[in-house]
C-alpha cells in the first residue's frame, strides 16, 4: 500500500510556545488513522498543518508522495471536517454538499446529481432542499461528511467530529464512519480525545502528549503493550505499583514494590536498580490466588456495578487504592466492604516500564 | 404597555409613556405634517394668506418636474448618491473584512481609533480639510505635479471632489455595520470554503457577502441617505456650476423666500430616501428590525 500522508520531523511553534515537537509518522493509503491525546496536546494543530491552513515551522509534509510546501489549503487533496462542522447555513443541504464542485465550475445539473448520490450514500435521500438548521445533529454530521467527500479527496481530516453528539448517536456514527471509510477507501485521519472512540474505529492510533508523539500502534497493541507510562495511563484504566528493578531476564522483570515482589513483562531499556512501575489493568486482577501469580492483600472498600462487570475498589496495606474488574459470573463471590481480600494477577498480564 | 406599568409602576410608567408620546408626536410627526401643509399651499404675499387664493394645490410638486434644470439636478443627486454609496462600499469592504477576520487585536484598536478621531471634528471642518487639500494650488496638485503624475494642476472641485469628500465623510457609516456583520461570521466557514477549493473571490461572493448582507444593507441605506441629504460637501467641493438637490432646497428657503416650494422639494427628497430604503430592504431580503440592530 502506498504512503498517503507522511510527516517528516514536523515542528510547529506559536511564538515561543511549542505546539508540536519533531514528529515523524507515515500514514498508509486507505488507513483509518486516529490521533489521540488530551486537550491542548496539539492534535488540531497537526490536522491544520496537513490541511494547509498553516505552514510548519520545521520539517516536511508529503501527501501522495508530493511535498506540500507552498501548496495552499485550496490546492491540497485533503478535505477537513471541522469540530464545529462549519456547514454553510445560508445554503440548502444540496448546495452545501456540492459547494466544492460549484467552485470547480461543474454544471448545476451535474452538481445536483452528484449531491443526490452523496445524500444516498449518507442515508439522507430527499433531504437536498432542506436548510441546514432543519437537520438534527447527526444529520448535520453526515452532511458535513458528504460535503467533504464530494471533492473526492485522497485524505479526509476529521477534528473530533462526534464530540457534540450524545452517547447513543456517537456510537451509531462511529460504526457509520467506519463503514463509510471502508466503502470509499479514503484515508481517514481522525482526531479525538476519547480513547474508546479511537480504539473502536482505527487501524492504528497515535497517542500524543504535550506536542510529543508517544506511540503509534494498532489498538490492541496500544492497549496491551503501551510504550510509555503516559500511554499506559491515558489508554484504559490501570493500577500502578512503583518499585525498584530486582531482576531482568527473558523479557520478564521482577520489581520490589511496597506490596511485595511482582513479576511482569519487561518494557524496553530496563536495568537492575532502575526505578520502575508495574502496570496492571483492572480486568487482569482476580480474586483467586493463582499459582505463578503475583499476590497482594487488601481491604475491600466499595463495589461499583457497571453492567457487564463490577469494579471492586480496595485499599492495600500500604494505603494504595486499586481497582479490580470482576466479571459477571464471579459477582456472587464479591466481597462486602470491610472484608480482607486476597488479589492476584498473572505475570503475563503485568507490564513493567521505567519511571518517566 | 401592561409590562411597562408592571415594571415601573403606574406613576413612572405614565411619565415614560408621556415622554415618548410627546417626542414622537411633537418632535417627529408635527414638523413633518407642517412641512406637508406648507408644501401643499401656494407661495403667497402675507396679505393673501387666509384669503381665497390660499387653498391646497400640487403646484409646488409639479413645478419640480416641469423645470428641466431642477429635474436634472434631482436625478443627478439620485445617481450620484448611488455612486457615493457604491464607492464607499467598494472602499470599505476590504477594510471591514481585514478588521473583522485578519487583523490582530492591536491593529484593530489602532485602525479604529485612527478612523474615529477625525470624526470628532465637525463635518464642515472635515470637508474644509478636503477643500484645502484639493485646492487648485493645494498640496495634492503640488505633489502630483512634482511626481510627474500630472503635467498641470487639475481642478478637483468637481464631481470627483464631491465624491471623494462624501466617501470620506460617510465611510464609518458603512464600515461599522459591515464590520459588525462580518465579525459574526464563523471563521471556520471561510476555512471550510477554502478547504473545498474556493478562491478568495468565490469565498467572498458565496460565503462572506451573503452572511454580511444585513450589515451591507444598513451601510448602503445610511450612506445613500446621508449623501442625498448632504449639503456641505457639494457646496464646498463641487464645481461652481454644478449643484446638489439640497442646495436648491436651501435656496428656496433662504434665498428664494419660497418656503412652500422648498417644503415640497424637501418632501420629495424624503420620499426618495424612503423609497430607497424599502427597495434596498427588498433587494437584500432583510427586514427593518435586522437593519436597526
Ligand atoms: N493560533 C495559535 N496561536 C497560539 N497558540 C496556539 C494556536 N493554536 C493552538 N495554539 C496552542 O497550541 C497548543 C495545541 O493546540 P491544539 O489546538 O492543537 O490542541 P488540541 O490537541 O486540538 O486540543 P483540543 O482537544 O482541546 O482541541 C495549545 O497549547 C494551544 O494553546
Ligand atoms: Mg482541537
Amino acid at each position: 500500500m502506498s504512503r498517503s500522508v507522511e510527516l517528516i520531523d514536523v515542528e510547529m511553534t506559536f511564538g515561543k510556545a511549542r505546539a508540536v515537537e519533531k514528529l515523524s509518522v507515515a500514514i498508509e493509503g486507505g488507513e483509518f488513522f486516529s490521533i489521540l491525546g488530551p486537550s491542548g496536546c496539539g492534535k488540531t494543530t497537526i490536522l491544520r498543518l496537513i490541511a494547509g491552513f498553516m505552514q510548519p515551522t520545521g520539517g516536511r509534509i508529503l501527501i501522495g508522495g508530493r511535498d506540500m510546501v507552498g501548496i495552499g489549503a485550496d490546492q491540497r487533496p485533503t478535505s477537513m471536517i471541522f469540530q464545529s462542522l462549519a456547514l454553510f447555513p445560508l445554503m440548502p443541504v444540496w448546495e452545501n454538499i456540492a459547494f466544492g464542485l460549484e467552485v470547480r465550475g461543474v454544471r448545476k445539473a451535474d452538481r445536483r446529481k452528484r449531491a443526490e448520490e452523496l445524500l444516498e450514500l449518507i442515508a439522507l435521500p430527499g433531504y437536498g432542499d432542506r436548510m441546514v438548521h432543519e437537520l438534527s445533529g447527526g444529520q448535520k454530521q453526515r452532511v458535513a461528511i458528504a460535503r467533504a467527500l464530494a471533492v473526492e479527496p485522497q485524505v479526509l481530516l476529521l477534528d473530533e467530529p462526534l464530540s457534540a453528539l450524545d452517547l447513543k448517536l456517537r456510537q451509531h456514527m462511529r460504526a457509520e464512519l467506519r463503514s463509510l471509510q471502508k466503502r470509499t477507501g479514503v484515508t481517514f485521519i481522525y482526531i479525538t480525545h476519547d480513547q474508546s472512540e479511537a480504539l473502536a474505529m482505527s487501524d492504528r492510533v497515535a497517542v500524543m502528549s504535550a506536542g510529543v508523539l508517544q506511540q503509534v500502534a494498532p489498538p490492541l497493541e496500544l492497549y496491551s503493550n503501551p510504550a510509555t507510562p503516559f500511554v499506559a495511563r491515558f489508554v484504559g484504566e490501570t493500577n500502578e505499583f512503583p518499585g525498584r528493578v530486582e531482576r531482568v531476564a527473558d523479557g520478564m522483570a521482577a520489581i520490589e514494590t511496597a506490596h511485595g515482589l511482582f513479576t511482569g513483562r519487561s518494557g524496553a531499556n530496563l536495568k537492575v536498580g532502575d526505578q520502575a512501575i508495574v502496570y496492571v489493568r483492572p480486568e487482569a486482577i482476580s480474586l483467586a490466588a493463582g499459582a505463578d501469580a503475583n499476590g497482594l492483600h487488601a481491604v475491600a472498600e466499595q463495589l461499583e456495578f457497571e453492567g457487564a462487570t463490577a469494579m471492586l475498589h480496595a485499599k492495600t496495606d500500604g494505603g494504595y487504592r486499586l481497582s479490580a474488574a470482576l466479571p459477571h459470573h464471579r459477582l456472587a463471590e464479591a466481597p462486602t466492604a470491610g472484608t480482607n481480600v486476597r488479589l492476584s494477577f498473572a505475570a503475563s498480564q503485568a507490564l513493567v516500564l521505567a519511571h518517566a | 404597555m401592561h409590562s411597562l406599568f408592571q415594571r415601573f409602576g403606574v406613576g413612572l410608567g405614565s411619565v415614560i409613556l408621556i415622554c415618548v408620546a410627546t417626542w414622537l408626536l411633537g418632535m417627529v410627526l408635527a414638523p413633518n405634517l407642517m412641512m406637508l401643509d406648507f408644501s401643499l399651499r401656494p407661495n403667497l404675499m402675507p396679505a393673501q394668506i387666509g384669503g381665497p387664493d390660499d387653498r391646497y394645490t400640487l403646484v409646488n410638486f409639479t413645478a419640480l418636474f416641469s423645470d428641466p434644470v431642477h429635474r436634472g439636478i434631482f436625478l443627478k443627486t439620485i445617481w450620484a448618491s448611488a455612486l457615493v454609496m457604491a464607492t464607499t462600499f467598494v472602499v470599505t469592504y476590504p477594510m471591514a473584512y481585514w478588521l473583522a477576520k485578519v487583523a490582530r487585536r492591536k491593529a484593530v484598536a489602532f485602525v479604529t481609533v485612527a478612523l474615529i478621531i477625525p470624526f470628532w471634528i465637525n463635518e464642515v471642518l472635515r470637508t474644509l480639510a478636503w477643500y484645502i487639500l484639493l485646492a487648485f494650488n493645494g498640496p495634492l496638485n503640488v505633489v502630483l505635479t512634482s511626481l510627474g503624475v500630472i503635467d498641470a494642476p487639475v481642478r478637483w472641485f468637481s464631481d470627483i471632489g464631491v465624491l471623494a469628500g462624501m466617501v470620506y465623510a460617510y465611510i464609518l457609516f458603512m464600515l461599522f455595520p459591515v464590520y459588525n456583520s462580518i465579525s459574526t461570521l464563523d471563521s471556520a466557514q471561510v476555512e471550510a470554503a477554502r478547504n473545498l477549493g474556493a478562491s478568495t473571490l468565490q469565498i467572498h461572493r458565496r460565503i462572506v457577502i451573503p452572511h454580511a448582507k444585513a450589515g451591507i444593507a444598513t451601510g448602503c441605506v445610511f450612506t445613500f441617505m446621508l449623501a442625498a441629504g448632504s449639503y456641505v460637501a457639494p457646496a464646498l467641493l463641487g464645481a461652481p456650476g454644478s449643484r446638489w438637490f439640497t442646495e436648491i432646497i436651501y435656496n428656496w428657503f433662504f434665498e428664494g423666500g419660497n418656503w412652500n416650494r422648498g417644503a415640497a422639494y424637501a418632501l420629495v427628497l424624503l420620499a426618495l430616501c424612503m423609497a430607497f430604503v424599502m427597495a434596498a430592504l427588498r433587494i437584500f431580503r432583510v427586514n427593518l428590525a435586522d437593519v436597526a440592530k
